[in-house]
C-alpha cells in the first residue's frame, strides 16, 4: 500500500465524470428503497430492491470504481508516470484496489445494507447478512475488474457484459454456473447469517475461499500486467 | 555518473520491426537522438527507460538490464512525449506526489527545488489543465529532476513549446549535461539538436544510421549531392554557364522550363550561382531545392551506410 498513489486514485475517482454516475447509482437505489416503504408492505417489495441492488448495483459500482482507479491512467500512457518510480507493481496495484474497494464498499455495500433497513427496519439480521455477503462479492468484483482494466481497454464492455450475462442471465439459467459466480458466493454467505435468505447451497467455507482466491488472484494478477507495461508512441 | 548502453538491441511488432540491431552508448554529457517522425526514437527511449523488452540485444543501465528493474527509476528521469493526464492536480500537487513517490526525505522542498530549476513556482499553484504546452512540458520535467536523476531521458521535450520557453529548456539541458548527467532527448528536428547536445545519434527507419559529434552529423547531411531547379530568362545559357562550375556535378534542361542542377557543395553553389548569372547577362527567376526535406536527408545518410 502506497499512500500517495491511493491519494492520486482517489483524485482520480472523485475528479472524474465516473464519480458522479458512482454516486447517482446508490442514490437512486435508496430512493427506489424508500418509495416501496411508502407505497407497500408486500414483502416481495424488500426481495426486489434488494436483488436489484445485489445483482446489478453492486457490480456496476465495483466496475465503475475499479477501471476509474486503473483503466485511464493505462489507456493514455500517463500510468507512465507512477511507474517510472522505484515502487513494485503489485504495491501500486493494491492501493488501487484498496481505493476502489472503498468506493465499492462505501457506493455499492452501505447502500444495500441501509436499503435493507429502510425496507424492514424490524428484521436487521437481514439487513446485516445482505450487508455482509454484498461486502464478500463486492471485495471479488473489484478485484476481477482491477484485472480487467489492466488487461484490456475495454474493461468496461467486458466487465458489463459479465456482470450482465454470466452474473445476471446465465446463473438464473444454469444451476452450475452458481459455483463460479461472484453473486454466488455472497449470497451464500448472507444466507449463512440470515435464514430469511435463499442461500446457494455450497457452503459458507467454499463461498469465503472462493472470494478471498479470486481476490489475491486477480489482485496480483494487476500488479503482473503492470510490471509489463509497454510504453508507446504516436510514431 | 551513469552510462546507458544498447548492445545489439532490436525490438519487432509481429512482422514489423521498430528497432533493428542498434548499438550505442549514451555517456554523461548532452546526446541528441535524432530521425524523421516513425524512425523508431520512442521505442529506443521505451527500451532505455525500461518500458519495452527488447526482442533481442540488451539494454543496460551501469552493467543492469533495465527492464522489470523498479530500482533503475532512482537514477532515472524520464519525460515521456505523452501528454499530462493529470489536470485535475496543480502543478505542485504532481511535482510533489513524484517526489512522494520517490520515497525522498524531504519531498516538499524536493518538489520546490524542481519546481525552481525549471521556473515554474509561480504558476504552481494552478490546475495542470490550464496550463500551457509549454508550462506542461517544464512541469514534466520537473517532476523528471525531483530525485536528481544521474540519466534524464526526453522524448521530444520541445515538440509545441514556443520559442521563448524552447530557449530555456535547451540552457536547461545544457546545464544538466554540463553537471555530468546523462542527458539524451529526441527531436527531429536537425538545427534544435546542434543547439544542445555536442554528440548526436542519428536513427532512420528502426537502423542507427549515424553517431558522432555534431560537426560531424551536419557536414554528413551537408556534404551530400543536393538537386535544385533553377528558372532563368535564358535556362540554356545557365546550364551551359553552371556545368563550368565545380560544385556542379550535373545540369539538365528541364521540358516545361528551368534547369535541374546537381550540387556537390552547395555551400559555394550559393556563392557562385548570382555571380556566375551576373557574368553572362542572365536573369535568374527561381531557385528551389527539390530533395530538402528532413526524410531525404536521412535516407541519404543510410544510403551511404548500406
Amino acid at each position: 500500500m502506497n499512500a500517495t498513489i491511493a491519494r492520486l486514485s482517489t483524485q482520480a475517482l472523485i475528479g472524474r465524470r465516473r464519480g458522479l454516475v458512482l454516486v447517482l447509482i446508490p442514490a437512486v437505489l435508496l430512493v427506489l428503497a424508500v418509495v416501496v416503504r411508502l407505497l407497500t408492505d408486500d414483502p416481495a417489495g424488500y426481495d426486489a430492491v434488494t436483488e436489484l441492488a445485489f445483482t446489478l448495483a453492486l457490480p456496476l459500482v465495483a466496475l465503475l470504481a475499479a477501471t476509474a482507479v486503473l483503466g485511464p491512467e493505462v489507456d493514455d500512457g500517463s500510468i507512465v508516470y507512477l511507474l517510472s518510480k522505484p515502487i513494485s507493481r503489485h504495491r501500486i496495484a493494491v492501493s488501487k484496489f484498496v481505493v476502489a474497494w472503498a468506493a465499492t464498499l462505501l457506493l455499492g455495500v452501505l447502500p444495500l445494507f441501509v436499503a435493507g433497513v429502510v425496507l424492514d427496519g424490524s428484521d436487521l439480521r437481514r439487513a446485516l447478512a445482505w450487508g455482509v455477503g454484498a461486502a464478500v462479492a463486492g471485495t471479488a468484483y473489484t478485484a476481477l475488474f482491477l484485472g480487467l482494466a489492466a488487461f484490456t481497454r475495454h474493461a468496461v464492455v467486458v466487465g458489463l457484459l459479465f456482470a450482465l450475462l454470466w452474473e445476471g442471465v446465465l446463473s438464473s439459467v444454469l444451476d452450475g454456473i452458481r459455483w463460479v459466480s461472484i453473486g454466488a458466493w455472497g449470497r451464500e454467505v448472507a444466507a449463512r447469517i440470515s435464514p430469511s435468505i435463499t442461500g446457494e447451497d455450497l457452503g459458507m467455507g467454499y463461498a469465503v475461499v472462493a472470494a478471498v482466491l479470486v481476490t489475491v488472484g486477480a489482485v496480483w494478477f494487476a500488479g503482473d500486467r503492470l510490471r509489463s507495461f509497454t510504453l508507446r508512441g504516436d510514431e | 555518473m551513469s552510462t546507458l548502453t544498447i548492445d545489439r538491441a532490436s525490438r519487432w511488432y509481429g512482422n514489423v520491426v521498430a528497432v533493428n540491431g542498434i548499438s550505442m552508448t549514451v555517456r554523461p554529457g548532452v546526446t541528441g537522438l535524432l530521425g524523421p517522425n516513425g524512425a523508431g526514437k520512442t521505442t529506443l527511449i521505451a527500451l532505455m527507460s525500461g518500458f519495452l523488452a527488447p526482442s533481442a540485444g540488451t539494454v543496460t543501465l551501469d552493467g543492469q538490464p533495465i527492464w522489470r528493474h523498479t530500482d533503475a527509476y532512482r537514477l532515472i528521469g524520464l519525460v515521456p512525449e505523452r501528454e499530462l493526464s493529470f489536470g485535475y492536480l496543480t502543478g505542485r500537487q504532481f511535482v510533489l506526489a513524484n517526489a512522494e513517490l520517490h520515497g525522498l526525505a524531504d519531498a516538499g522542498a524536493a518538489a520546490e527545488r524542481a519546481l525552481e530549476i525549471v521556473e515554474m513556482t509561480e504558476p504552481a499553484g494552478r490546475r495542470i489543465g490550464t496550463y500551457s504546452k509549454g508550462m506542461r512540458q517544464r512541469v514534466k520535467l520537473a517532476s523528471a529532476l525531483v530525485h536528481d536523476p544521474a540519466v534524464l531521458l526526453l522524448d521530444e521535450p520541445f515538440n509545441g513549446v514556443d520559442p521563448r520557453q524552447r530557449l530555456h529548456l535547451m540552457t536547461l539541458l545544457r546545464r544538466m549535461g554540463a553537471q555530468g548527467r546523462t542527458v539524451l532527448f529526441s527531436s527531429h528536428i536537425l538545427e534544435e539538436v546542434e543547439q544542445v547536445a555536442r554528440q548526436i545519434e542519428v536513427v532512420v527507419s528502426g537502423r542507427h544510421a549515424a553517431s558522432g559529434d555534431f560537426g560531424q552529423i551536419r557536414r554528413l547531411m551537408t556534404d551530400r549531392p543536393v538537386q535544385y531547379v533553377v528558372t532563368a530568362d535564358d535556362d540554356r545559357a545557365l546550364a551551359a554557364a553552371l556545368i563550368a562550375e565545380p560544385s556542379v556535378v550535373a545540369v539538365s534542361l528541364r521540358r516545361g522550363g528551368g534547369v535541374d542542377v546537381s550540387v556537390a557543395d552547395f555551400g559555394s553553389f550559393t556563392v557562385r550561382l548570382p555571380q556566375v548569372a551576373r557574368q553572362h547577362g542572365i536573369r535568374v527567376l527561381e531557385l528551389m531545392p527539390t530533395d530538402e526535406s528532413l526524410e531525404s536527408v536521412f535516407s541519404y545518410l543510410v544510403g551511404g551506410q548500406a
